[in-house]
């Protein structure tokens, strides 16, 4: 049989030693770059190389953290991340009830549409924007962040939002629709807070994806003052002298805030990154 | 859907008509207004200048030139192997990403493992994708670096002759910038795939295991047919986003040395922001665009088959 129990320790080994060797390959490189990020710039590259070392201080995040122009890329991102989140969750709602509880003429070729939107290369609409973005006054500001970063994060929030809806029984909304509710009484009274655990999946991966942009924020901004966390990293990368240690400590700060969603909401943010691909 | 309500007089029926005919507009309003100024009307705008010579930032007054740019652009060698960088960086992640996620989605699926292990070790799994590609970049050009740890680790164990400049390095820097993506964007496998082997009846195993099955050929005729449309999707779609990726390669190489990492997003942002050819780009743009498209139509096929 399968089950002696010699071979089922030999596998039970095997597999650990497995899941071990892919934890490293995983986890290492993370470790690695948390460790550099308390070591003084010059002993980032020190041979040979150690963990943790005599220069361990906090000074580079001391650096970031007080410096104002730093702190500004860090209010932009979060302030930039949380409109976008808010105005891609509603709209996703409005366009997800639509599209799950009405019939219409167009209603194929718009999903269509919707979900082609994610295959359009950012770059491709790059050259345009910006002629676009100067043209609508809006250069340099973060309505343009806001509105360009929702062409990303919509379609996707959308998909996710219609899915859910799908999984809710029609009976609901027309026992209250029979009462004489409306139908956006219906959506904000009944199907909203039955679908919380739908919205914030949706909300917290549109929080990632707009936390986490570059290009756009890249071209369509100029002034510090507009600037966004991985531009902030992108600019110190720039310079002459290379401040590892602070670009180091800036990237661990910058990744915080997507990483405590993630060890927060587990369910909900992997809901968010298999959706595309599972269908429900 | 049949109507909900039952209103007795004729105009109020009439009027729920309209209504009920016009609010599903309604409700995709802002979506749609959104999309049509910031997706349509620029994809039109590019598509325009790429049949226009003189765009944009020229003292001369736009021509119309027709195809010549696509003409220009498809035999210049510089495009080409940007394309050829492009399909390489594309195939080969999304191939090794296919591998990793599945093995390590297999890892964790495993019966021999306690609940609390499998969360601890998916949370370590799962790790890389959270982090933004710059700063994948950052993290990737600290360990990389010709003094790095990754190049101490290696002559250690003698499995280079030499420290290696691994980003820097013409005939290295393409497979390194590619290791990076493929560290950075596994778990989106893993994640998906522990969600498709979770929907696997426990009896289809058990009767392949009645019927005298391994283990190999349990995977081979039940894991990996089960999992196919899921596969699928997986690939086109990462297949779609590895093509779109330009932070990664600009923030590592910036598509250097001498263009070994250049892929299509870099050229076209160079083409466009150092060298002013807006025509050229918005050529190469769309080329990029008529790729994803294409793809994306087999994608929207297999999700449609999947809903079916």
């Amino acid at each position: 049989m399968i089950g002696s129990r010699r071979q089922i320790l030999v596998r039970k080994i095997l597999i650990w030693i497995a899941l071990i060797l892919g934890a490293c390959f995983a986890g290492l490189p993370v470790v690695w770059m948390v460790a550099s990020s308390f070591k003084s710039n010059l002993e980032i590259f020190a041979y040979p190389p150690a963990l943790i070392d005599y220069s361990f201080s906090f000074d580079a995040y001391r650096a970031v953290l007080g410096d104002p122009q730093r702190l500004r890329f860090f209010f932009n991102s979060y302030l930039v991340a949380i409109l976008v989140t808010i105005c891609t969750v509603v709209t996703s709602i409005l366009a997800g009830y639509s599209f799950s509880r009405y019939d219409f003429r167009f209603k194929k070729i718009l999903n269509l549409i919707i979900i082609g939107v994610q295959s359009v290369p950012p770059i491709t609409l790059m050259i345009p924007y910006f002629g676009l973005i100067v043209w609508l006054g809006i250069y340099n500001s973060y309505a343009a962040l806001v509105l360009t970063y929702m062409v990303f994060t919509l379609s996707y929030a959308i998909i996710m939002m219609t899915g859910y809806f799908n999984t809710l029984p029609r009976d609901l909304d027309e026992a209250v629709m029979i009462d004489g509710g409306g139908s956006f009484v219906t959506l904000w009274r009944i199907l909203v807070p039955i679908s919380l655990p739908g919205i914030v999946a949706v909300g917290v991966y549109t929080f990632m994806l707009a936390w986490n942009e570059f290009l756009f924020a890249l071209t369509l901004t100029r002034t510090n003052d507009m600037r966004t966390v991985p531009i902030g990293i992108h600019l110190l990368m720039g310079q002459h002298s290379f401040e590892w240690n602070q670009m180091l400590a800036l990237s661990v700060l910058g990744s915080l805030p997507v990483l405590v969603l993630f060890l927060l909401f587990q369910r909900y943010f992997i809901a968010g990154m298999s959706a595309g691909s599972v269908k429900g | 859907m049949a109507q909900a309500r039952k209103i007795s007089e004729p105009t109020n029926i009439a009027w729920e008509q309209r209504k009920r005919r016009f609010l599903p507009y309604a409700y995709l309003s802002p979506t749609l207004l959104l999309l049509a100024a910031l997706t349509v009307v620029p994809i039109l705008t590019v598509f325009l200048y790429s049949l226009v010579d003189n765009v944009i930032v020229n003292p001369n007054p736009p021509q119309f030139v027709g195809l010549e740019n696509y003409e220009e652009v498809l035999t210049n060698r510089k495009f080409r192997g940007a394309l050829s960088n492009t399909l390489y960086f594309a195939l080969v992640s999304v191939a090794v990403h296919f591998v990793i996620g599945l093995s390590f989605a297999l890892l964790l699926n495993s019966r021999l493992l306690g609940d609390n292990v499998k969360a601890i070790f998916r949370v370590i799994y799962i790790l890389p994708w959270v982090f933004t590609a710059s700063i994948i970049a950052i993290l990737w050009r600290l360990l990389l670096n010709p003094h790095g740890v990754v190049n101490f680790v290696l002559l250690e164990l003698g499995l280079v002759p030499e420290l290696m400049e691994w980003l820097s390095d013409r005939k290295l820097a393409l497979n390194a910038v590619t290791f990076i993506n493929i560290w950075a964007g596994y778990p989106f496998y893993l994640v998906s795939f522990l969600a498709g082997l979770q929907g696997i009846p426990e009896d289809l195993y058990e009767s392949g295991r009645v019927d005298g099955g391994n283990a190999w050929q349990l995977f081979l005729h039940i894991t990996l047919p089960q999992l196919r449309p899921i596969i699928i999707s997986l690939a086109l779609l990462d297949f779609i986003w590895t093509i779109h990726q330009f932070t990664l390669i600009w923030m590592t190489t910036g598509g250097g040395p001498l263009r070994s990492t250049e892929v299509l997003s870099t050229y076209t942002y160079k083409a466009a922001f150092s060298s002013h050819e807006y025509s050229i780009a918005s050529t190469i743009a769309m080329v990029i665009l008529a790729i994803c498209t294409v793809v994306a139509i087999f994608y929207v096929r297999s999700q449609r088959m999947a809903d079916e």
